[in-house]
């Protein structure tokens, strides 16, 4: 899926400071990311690598202590300079937005139907009527059986895996050509994780709609994704098509990664987890943020950062070592 | 609990609940010093008077024979009749009571009007000047004592500006209300303010809460956002502290109701305590439980309308 027309989101240099009473804390520190018309992209890193932040600060869903720098530019126009009534139109019409805890997402006191049909009253024309219509669509469409009874159902009457879907339905509801998720199955069970990212896949195909897939687990975006791009310490350090960066990873934090997760692969080999704590955001960070915990280090990676180039076809890493891996893998 | 359960089974409650301080209320009544004739003829009536007084009204029998015909007279709906005013229990709180309600509810009214809206502003404008502002005046009304509100208003608005009657009770309900509006005020300002703060607390909480987000990144008005959304389940728990300060409003009218001269069951009850007059203290006692126990009934009432969670 790579290659091939503009893209309809292109974040540039993106970074967001929260101001605390402990001082200032840069959570993104200048993202770049592209999504094309319908392709999936996955972003990935551990918990606090900014990938939320990066999420929500493309539809400047952050609280008042944040402060949003770069440009977001949807279908051309940057997102971060748009009008308040710009921006109010773009959310949920255009780009639409699940999270990770449905429990916690879904307003308690008001229906699912009502739920949906607020959305629709804000993006469509329809009467209500046709408002019902849809809505009962909708619940057909993320697969909830008895569609229109379940309408009138409150969110605390919903398992989880349901209220996820329901989650889904409502974020779908004026069909956007963009779905942010934020890590749309950590909270679920691991057998309903697959059925939600199966729907998930199946949505972007029928409806062309294209998705970021915030997630912290490999293997989802080994199934679900076109291009990845890896998160570290608010940075974008890895970024490329998944097959080829999972097979020759170009950043030590890319290839540290995959070497702590499980393979389904027949050779057997063990796991190494990643030593040490990423570094801290509240104070700026000098050469690679990875470097103290990086097998691979060298002595310029500690006070030099690497510059984010191109290493193979649509393949970009920020990595001193990155030759190294490369010659490592083709050694191998 | 469906509702219609709910009610039945709160309704029953009230029931032990109205034994008890039945029982609670018959011995604190005769635990006061005195006793209604003693109260009725003066210290210097003779001891024969008195005597024939206390027969009369059957005062001279023992504790619990007065408690069981006490509890038999309920039983028939009959409260007695008042020892200082010479009519039927029944007859007079009837009289009083509707006073004390439309006060209350008043009171209740006034105070909302002034808290949510005001608590909304604060919350929105967390920390900056409005909000300072807004809690710094709903300071002042909350440590500020009932009876000297009551008197500075009555100064102010009754005697000075002469736009509210002195006090006393009117004929038409405009006319009643207009009657009731400073005393309700009086009453609602420490009560508004409790609201207030407690449903600033509760919209401070819910903005941050994930739901507002996914709302916003649906592409909702701000508006919608802020009422549908914040205000309705901020309002959960606010409608409770309402509900649990029904009892404490009845309570600030007994002041109120004394600084205003209205014809309440507040003032009745202070009355009637310097009276010994047992069988008002009684029935008003048991009434008021009632009223309170109904408050709470129709608190979940409205919580289970506001939080479907509630009703289960």
């Amino acid at each position: 899926m790579s290659g091939g027309p503009d893209p309809i989101l292109a974040v540039e240099r993106l970074a967001v400071t929260f101001d605390t009473p402990r001082g200032s804390v840069r959570a993104v520190d200048g993202v770049d990311l592209s999504v094309r018309e319908g392709e999936i992209l996955g972003l990935v890193g551990e918990s606090g690598s900014g990938k939320s932040v990066t999420l929500r600060g493309i539809v400047r869903l952050l609280r008042a202590n944040a402060a949003v720098a770069g440009r977001v530019l949807w279908k051309g126009a940057d997102l971060l300079a748009a009008s308040p009534e710009r921006l109010q139109a773009v959310r949920g019409r255009e780009i639409a937005m699940i999270f990770q805890e449905p429990m916690t997402a879904l307003n308690p006191v008001l229906s699912i139907g009502t739920q949906i049909e607020e959305s629709l009253v804000a993006h469509t024309t329809l009467d209500d009527a046709g408002r019902k219509r849809r809505a009962a669509e909708l619940l057909d469409l993320v697969g909830i059986a008895s569609a229109k009874v379940r309408l009138a159902a409150y969110p605390h009457e919903f398992s989880g895996g349901m209220r996820q879907r329901a989650m889904i339905a409502i974020a779908l509801a004026a069909q956007p050509r963009l779905l942010l998720a934020d890590e749309p199955t950590t909270a679920l069970d691991v057998t309903i994780q697959d059925q939600i990212l199966k729907l998930l896949l199946g949505l972007c195909q029928d409806l062309g709609m294209a998705m970021i897939l915030v997630t912290h687990d490999l293997g989802v975006v080994a199934e679900t994704c076109d291009r990845v791009s890896v998160m570290y310490a608010g940075r974008v350090v890895e970024s490329g098509p998944v097959e080829a960066l999972f097979r020759h990873p170009r950043h030590a934090y890319t290839h540290a990664l995959l070497r702590s997760m499980p393979h389904g692969g027949a050779a057997r080999q063990p796991l190494v987890p990643i030593p040490g704590q990423p570094p801290r955001l509240d104070r700026p960070v000098e050469g690679c943020p990875f470097a103290p915990r990086c097998q691979l280090v060298e002595d310029r990676c500690r006070t030099v950062a690497p510059p984010f180039e191109p290493v193979g076809p649509a393949h970009a890493a920020a990595c001193w070592a990155s030759d190294r891996l490369a010659m490592a893998e083709g050694t191998a | 609990m469906s509702r219609a359960g709910l009610v039945l089974w709160r309704l029953l409650q009230i029931v032990p609940t109205f034994l008890l301080i039945g029982v609670t209320i018959f011995v604190l009544a005769r635990l006061l010093p005195g006793d209604p004739v003693s109260a009725m003829l003066g210290d210097r009536a003779s001891d024969e008077a008195v005597n024939r007084l206390r027969q009369q009204m059957g005062f001279d029998r023992s504790i619990l024979t007065q408690f069981v015909l006490f509890i038999e007279g309920i039983a028939r709906g009959d409260f007695g009749s008042s020892t200082a005013y010479r009519i039927p229990v029944t007859q007079l709180i009837g009289e009083r009571l509707p006073v004390t309600i439309t006060l209350t509810a008043l009171a209740t009214v006034i105070a909302l009007v002034f808290a949510v809206p005001l608590a909304f502003v604060a919350a929105v404008k967390a920390n900056r000047w409005p909000d300072f502002l807004i809690r710094g005046v709903f300071q002042v009304g909350l440590s500020s004592p009932v009876f000297y509100v009551g008197l500075i208003l009555l100064t102010v608005f009754a005697a000075w500006l002469r736009w509210f009657p002195v006090g006393g009770y009117g004929e038409t309900l405009g006319d009643k209300l207009w009657h009731l509006f400073l005393p309700a005020l009086t009453l609602a300002l420490s009560f508004s303010a409790i609201i207030m703060r407690n449903l600033r607390a509760a919209i401070l909480e819910v903005l941050t809460a994930e739901f507002v987000d996914f709302a916003r990144s649906k592409g909702l008005a701000q508006r919608i956002i802020l009422f549908r959304h914040v205000l309705r389940n901020a309002l959960v728990s606010t409608v409770t502290l309402v509900g649990l300060h029904a009892g404490s409003l009845l309570g600030g009218a007994v002041i109120t109701e004394s600084v205003f001269a209205v014809p309440g069951v507040g003032r009745l009850m202070v009355d009637s305590i310097f009276a010994r007059d047992y069988p008002v203290i009684q029935a008003l006692t048991l009434v008021l439980a009632v009223v309170v126990s109904l408050a709470f009934l129709v608190t979940d009432l409205i919580q289970m309308a506001l939080d479907p969670r509630v009703a289960r």
